[in-house]
């Protein structure tokens, strides 16, 4: 299997690691843009990325395999994060949890059918004050009702 | 009440550069620039700034502890990866007010002669981190980073770089570590990044909130910001506040503020009134308080210190009576046995097992055997590790069974929780 990741990310691939005194430095935003173009990290993309920045491929899985938000299987095309910290518990979360599940049809861990929607429940995003909430891929979603979360999955 | 730090909040557009120095962003670069560093890292020294990261370390002090004869670059690394329960007030600067803290990188920079900074994100500011890049391109097309700021022959680089999920990063040692594309491990100090950080180079690494000081202290004076707070903890600080109040979100206070007055006037009290259970004050990490403790704490470092808790980040989290304890402290032992980082066995299997042991009795399934379990664990987990994440579990497990032991021992009599769910 090829993995490339595209001209212009590329191009951006080489400004990250000009950035850094070291290439392996740039290990995290080359992930990211591996992760923004595939919606998630495969094996082919790792070799990729060792050979970009002159490490092995067991390094780079060494990485993937440490940070939460690098998904190393394809998931929904929306990520749909609660969470479900003991702060937003204090708020209504559980609530917000059960909600989703029961609008969407699956369980915490799963996507729906049509791949539309993955949902995952998560520890603090730094938005105790305003919970309860949700991150869906890079936005915040926050002060959660029943007709605010309809609205926002029915534009998605 | 003075504002060092939200004074401009409530303007639109403050991320815009020409809106934030219409508000009086970077006045105070021509005055660092025409000082010795030595004499800024004095400045900041008497202004008694301490840490707003969670250790309360005393910034100019810190910033002293640069070799003076290195030879290696120096670098500053910021630490925007605010990740700990209950704390938002980082995030409240970089979205409302990007250039203040660029401002104070800046004066911080050439304090300790560093000519790049890197500003580590945590994965999930995506939107602050885009933020930040146009303030950062914005500000290096004036010319107020980059080489030759204002022509005094100061270079200046600063890097946004983002982080991919896991608290341990705010940590600083493992910020080291993955800024430098690792695992994010803590390290074992010494050597400490001032002397060995980043690249195995001098790193000084500050908070967010801490940077967004400076420019008030180069602007006003040391005399002027160790002339709010208290004596032996001067100056404003942010607190985010959550829980079950009436209005959450951060708010800027002279340290030694009365937290009842919190609650009370910023916050409008508890919600329906209700009786306020316990308070942990300084983020998930520091040692719960009783209600009634709470409402006789001053928010400091010192009355914190003397209630048996720490002023820790700021993170303020108010519980009231309908909270359960064992399901509070169930689910900081659930998130630190998520974050641990898996180094060294007894965070690694502490975390896990007061999960597990908490998880069964909050499940009605425990016994009173238990609660000595518990604190065994906590006993073989603080101070026998690397960072100190295994004591952020340890010191809630005994202030809670401490405080509120007589709701674990209901949850065993009555092999149920007692509270409805
Ligand atoms: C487990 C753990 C998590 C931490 N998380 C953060 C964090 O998210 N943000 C932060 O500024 N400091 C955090 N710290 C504190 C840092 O290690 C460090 O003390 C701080 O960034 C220094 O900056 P300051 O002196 O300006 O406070 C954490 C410490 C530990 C042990
Ligand atoms: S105490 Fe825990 S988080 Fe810290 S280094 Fe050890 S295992 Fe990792």
């Amino acid at each position: 299997m090829n993995f490339h990741l595209t001209k212009d990310r590329e191009t951006k691939a080489h400004e990250m690691i000009a950035r850094y005194p070291k290439k392996r430095a740039a290990m995290l935003m080359v992930l990211w843009l591996v992760q923004e173009q595939e919606g998630w990290i495969s094996e082919a993309a790792m070799g990729y990325v060792a050979n970009l920045l002159e490490v092995t491929a067991a390094d780079v899985y060494d990485v993937v395999s440490f940070y939460t938000m690098y998904n190393r299987k394809p998931i929904g095309k929306h990520h749909i994060q609660i969470c479900n910290n003991c702060c937003c518990r204090l708020r209504g979360a559980d609530w917000l949890v059960n909600y989703v599940k029961q609008k969407l049809g699956v369980n915490v861990g799963e996507s729906t059918p049509d791949g539309k929607f993955h949902l995952s429940t998560v520890e603090c995003l730094a938005s105790c004050g305003t919970a309860p909430m949700m991150q869906i891929n890079n936005d915040y979603y926050e002060n959660l009702t029943a007709e605010k979360v309809d609205g926002i999955l029915e534009k998605l | 009440m003075t504002l060092v730090i939200t004074k401009n909040f409530a303007g639109p557009n403050m991320a815009r550069l020409d809106v934030a120095m219409k508000h009086g962003a970077y006045v105070t670069l021509e005055k660092i620039l025409a000082m010795k560093p030595e004499a800024v890292v004095d400045e900041v020294k008497r202004s008694g700034l301490r840490g707003r990261g969670g250790a309360g370390f005393s910034t100019g002090m810190k910033w002293g502890f640069v070799p003076k004869d290195t030879t290696k670059p120096i670098y500053l690394v910021v630490n925007a990866d605010e990740s700990e329960p209950g704390t938002f007030k980082d995030r409240a600067i970089l979205e409302k007010d990007p250039h203040l803290m660029i401002e104070g990188i800046i004066i911080a920079s050439y304090a300790i002669k560093a000519h790049t900074c890197y500003i580590y994100f945590r994965g999930e500011f995506y939107r602050q981190w885009e933020l930040m890049e146009r303030c950062l391109a914005e500000a290096r097309k004036v010319g107020i980073i980059g080489n030759n700021i204002k022509g005094s022959g100061y270079n200046l680089n600063i890097i946004a770089h983002r982080g991919a999920g896991a608290y341990i990063c705010g940590e600083e040692t493992a910020l080291l570590s993955s800024l430098e594309g690792y695992r994010g491990w803590p390290r074992i100090k010494p050597p400490f990044p001032a002397v060995e950080g980043l690249f195995g180079c001098p790193t000084i690494v500050n908070n967010v909130e801490t940077l967004a000081v400076c420019p008030f202290i180069i602007r006003e004076g040391a005399a002027a910001y160790a002339k709010l707070g208290t004596e032996k903890s001067p100056g404003t600080k942010l607190f985010s506040v959550c829980g079950h109040v009436n209005r959450p979100g951060v708010y800027e206070v002279p340290l030694g503020y009365p937290f009842a007055k919190l609650l009370s006037e910023e916050c409008g009290g508890t919600i329906e009134e209700r009786k306020l259970k316990a308070l942990i004050v300084g983020g998930s990490s520091v040692p719960v308080v009783t209600g009634e403790e709470a409402l006789g704490l001053r928010l400091d470092y010192e009355s914190c210190a003397g209630c048996g808790t720490m002023l820790g980040s700021g993170g303020v989290i108010v519980i009231d009576e309908t909270a359960c304890a064992v399901q509070v402290l169930a689910d900081l032992a659930r998130f630190y046995a998520h974050e641990s980082c898996g180094q060294c066995t007894p965070c690694r299997e502490g975390t896990g097992w007061s999960k597990k042991v908490l998880d069964r009795l909050e499940a009605g399934l425990g016994s009173s055997e238990d609660l000595n379990l518990l604190l065994a664990i906590a006993d073989n987990m603080q101070g026998k590790t690397i960072c100190p994440l295994a004591d952020a579990l340890a010191m809630p497990i005994r202030s809670w069974i401490k405080k509120f032991r007589t709701e674990f021992e209901d949850h065993v009599r009555l092999k149920g929780c007692p509270f409805p769910s």
